[in-house]
């Protein structure tokens, strides 16, 4: 397949892997952060961690927008739901997210709520029209890479007046996750996360260049390599943070050259900035309340805001007790950490949002890598013989 | 008054405009015309002609197969087939997958009041088509019709009945380590062709849904290798979930290779552009086959003699392994799980 195949070829991730063997020292070792959750699952999908030296280690970011998303603001858009007449257009990974109560979208919508699931927001604004008699909300969710469409049908939705359309939003802002974990108590004081680089968001950085990552860079002296989210994408970065670290440098490197430039989308950035602004705060799964980490939609466009339309008030809800989800979003814990992974919490029954999308590390490493963990004995290559 | 008793004048059913209505599955005259005209004809064949309201037959020493599948596919035609000859598929297939040789059918509709007798009578000429090119008739069958809003146009359950030749004793408990693992072609085209016209996607070489009967298939392989261990139709949950079906099923683990899996260039590109995995893409004329690896060359060169498994390949074998995991080497060169389908990928997709 054209543009695919090219950076899933097994030969260039064994010479890659060659070479980032070759480079890592064996003196020391390298902790990576992969931000995104679609950095994550394209390491455990291809199995990346098999190519790589055992003092390269990957710890999973907090990119997954499922996962960050806080029980409170799923209870949110569960109540909203169940007002008669609504409905509720969501992506399909935020269905399954655990609520509180044992609730979740998926429930709800079995129960009778009329939640639909999107492939865009531009279906929930084509829903809206289709439905003139009934409150169309979409619950967008996600980080620099969703907001720019959400926009979009704001701006078209109050344009051509659609005035049963309104938008739940939940988006959040990369940069302010990554400040946070590096200002983390475990990353600063204790020591006890080694976190040495960061692979770069590749979405995400599509929109908001590469610029704003040269603070931390400089700041928190760590190297940053953008990357792209196919497998030899991220071997290569790796490697380019080897080399980083071996030389002492900490710069934001950019291996997504294709998609990413320095300054990003220029007019993505403007239709954000047209139609939102920040929050003085937002309440993140995991990582607690993080100051200005979040967009809300701006005065101008507030008929078009489901918040204020609905009266909505937050309300914090404390994740399961037995759940790790908060120390794996912040990397001080791996999956296997959590007492309950693969036990009571499974892809089929979620305690914790890490285990529900296929970004989330618990589900990546559930679905792709656990045999891992029980030491399967590795059987022989599969047969080999063909009938030619 | 005389007493002359008139032939009355029946119109004939009307299947250009007409529409089902709730008088169709009333069990009264209008019921009776239906099944005449529509399923009689299109099915025509010695048992429907008894109009009993069971078909008798005589039956094969040795042993019998029986099997059900209800079909709610939507949208009802797909480029490819349709509703009709995929219910008739379906269950031709879960009765080979035992190796064994399909006879009858029996098919029941659930028809939504409103929908249109045009479709219907497309869809049942499919069906008998797709009946006749098997030889396998549809001996009997049952119609009922919902108000509007209850159902969704039709649904159809097939039953099907056929027997086990004697010898062959193919389960799905019978994969032992060593094992190879064989699919019989490109994998992924039938929900692949669902999904694109769902989503109003259109490549540059439409993708048919693969829905055949495959018992031809499996007797041209019985024949080269009548000691076959296991086969099985992925369809829901696709090659991922079938694979692991049998790996719990007979206490074992797999590993495949990601580079010997048969798929279409433009299914894998469908499948990346919709965020799916073809692993666990659907299904309808495709099946997996597990057998001796002494055995494995004979039955691919047998599946590779038939047109419906040209593509057919090697993907795998069966491992010792107690958590009956199924692994599978990337072709990037790293090795992971192959898990069962979580939730659901494409609703309603047969």
């Amino acid at each position: 397949m054209k543009y695919i195949d090219e950076f899933r070829d097994g030969d260039l991730a064994r010479t890659l892997a060659r070479a980032i063997a070759r480079e890592a020292r064996n003196a020391r070792s390298y902790n990576l952060m992969e931000f995104c959750g679609g950095h994550t699952h394209a390491i455990s999908r291809y199995g990346l961690k098999d190519l790589l030296p055992s003092n390269v280690n990957m710890i999973h970011g907090p990119g997954c927008p499922v996962c960050v998303l806080p029980i409170g603001r799923i209870d949110n858009a569960i109540d909203l739901a169940a007002r008669p007449g609504l409905v509720l257009c969501t992506y399909a990974d935020t269905m399954r997210v655990p609520a509180s109560k044992g609730r979740s979208l998926m429930k709800a919508k079995a129960a009778g709520a009329d939640i639909r699931m999107v492939y865009s927001c531009a279906d929930a604004v084509r829903i809206a029209r289709e439905n003139p008699g009934r409150d169309v909300v979409f619950f967008a969710i996600g980080f620099e890479t969703t907001t720019p469409p959400t926009a979009v049908a704001i701006l078209e939705a109050a344009a051509s007046g659609l005035a049963n359309f309104s938008v739940f939003c939940n988006h959040v802002l990369t940069p302010s996750a990554i400040a946070n974990i590096l200002e983390s108590k475990e990353v600063r004081e204790l020591g006890t996360v080694p976190l040495d680089g960061f692979i770069g968001p590749a979405h995400v950085s599509t929109v908001i260049g590469s610029a704003p990552y040269e603070y931390f860079a400089e700041e928190y002296e760590k190297p940053v390599v953008i990357a792209g989210f196919e497998p030899l994408d991220v071997m290569q970065a790796i490697l380019m943070l080897v080399r980083q670290l071996n030389e002492g440098r900490a710069e934001v490197e950019n291996e997504f050259t294709r998609a990413v430039t320095r300054e990003g989308n220029g007019k993505a950035k403007s239709l954000v900035a047209e139609v939102f602004e920040l929050r003085r705060t937002f309440e993140w799964r995991g990582l607690g309340e993080i100051p200005y980490s979040a967009l809300r939609i701006r005065e101008k466009y507030r008929a078009f805001d489901a918040e204020t339309r609905y009266g909505i008030t937050y309300r914090s809800v404390p994740d399961n007790k037995a759940c790790e989800c908060g120390a794996i979003l912040r990397g001080v814990k791996k999956p296997t950490d959590c007492k309950v992974f693969g036990t009571v919490c499974t892809p089929e029954n979620p305690i914790g949002s890490c285990m529900v999308s296929s970004e989330g590390a618990c589900a990546a490493h559930y679905t792709y890598g656990r045999f891992k963990d029980v030491g399967v004995e590795a059987v022989g290559a599969p047969a080999t013989e063909t009938a030619q | 008054m005389s007493g002359v008793v008139r032939d009355g004048y029946v119109r004939p059913v009307d299947f250009k405009h007409g529409r089902v209505d709730m008088t169709h599955g009333s069990g009264g005259r209008a019921m009776a015309q239906l099944v005449d005209e529509l399923f009689l004809h299109a099915f025509d064949n010695e048992w429907l002609a008894q109009r009993n309201d069971q078909a008798r037959f005589t039956v094969t020493a040795g042993r019998m197969v029986v099997s059900t599948d209800s079909h709610v596919v939507s949208p009802l035609f797909f480029p490819g087939g349709d509703i009709g000859c995929l219910s008739v598929h379906g269950t031709i297939n879960d009765v080979a997958m035992a190796g064994a040789v399909p006879l009858h059918l029996a098919a029941g509709f659930i028809l939504e009041e409103g929908f249109p007798l045009a479709d219907l009578k497309r869809i049942v000429d499919s069906m008998a088509a797709a009946a006749k090119d098997a030889g396998v008739p549809v001996v009997t069958g049952d119609t009922k019709v919902v108000e509007q809003g209850k159902g969704d146009g039709v649904f159809i359950t097939t039953t099907g009945v056929g027997f086990v030749p004697a010898g062959v004793d193919i389960s799905g408990d019978r994969a032992r380590p060593g094992d190879a693992i064989l699919v019989s072609g490109t994998i992924g085209d039938h929900g692949v062709a669902i999904m694109s016209l769902r989503e109003n996607l259109t490549f540059e070489t439409t993708i048919r849904s693969d829905t055949a009967a495959l018992h031809r298939l499996v007797a041209a392989m019985v024949a080269a290798v009548p000691g076959i261990h296991c086969l099985r139709d992925p369809t829901r949950g696709g090659l991922a979930t079938t694979l692991n079906e049998l790996a719990s099923q007979s206490g074992c683990g797999m590993v495949i290779d990601e580079r010997r899996i048969p798929v279409q260039p433009q299914v894998a590109a469908a499948c990346e552009f919709l965020g799916l995995d073809p692993l666990y893409v659907a299904n309808e004329g495709k099946l997996v086959a597990i057998c001796a690896p002494d055995d494995a060359k004979r039955l691919l060169a047998s599946m590779r003699a038939h047109p419906q498994g040209r593509d057919a390949a090697i993907i795998g074998e069966v491992t010792r392994d107690p958590h009956h995991f199924v692994q599978m080497d990337t072709s990037f060169g790293g090795r992971r799980v192959v898990d069962w389908l979580t939730g659901e990928q494409l609703p309603r997709i047969c």
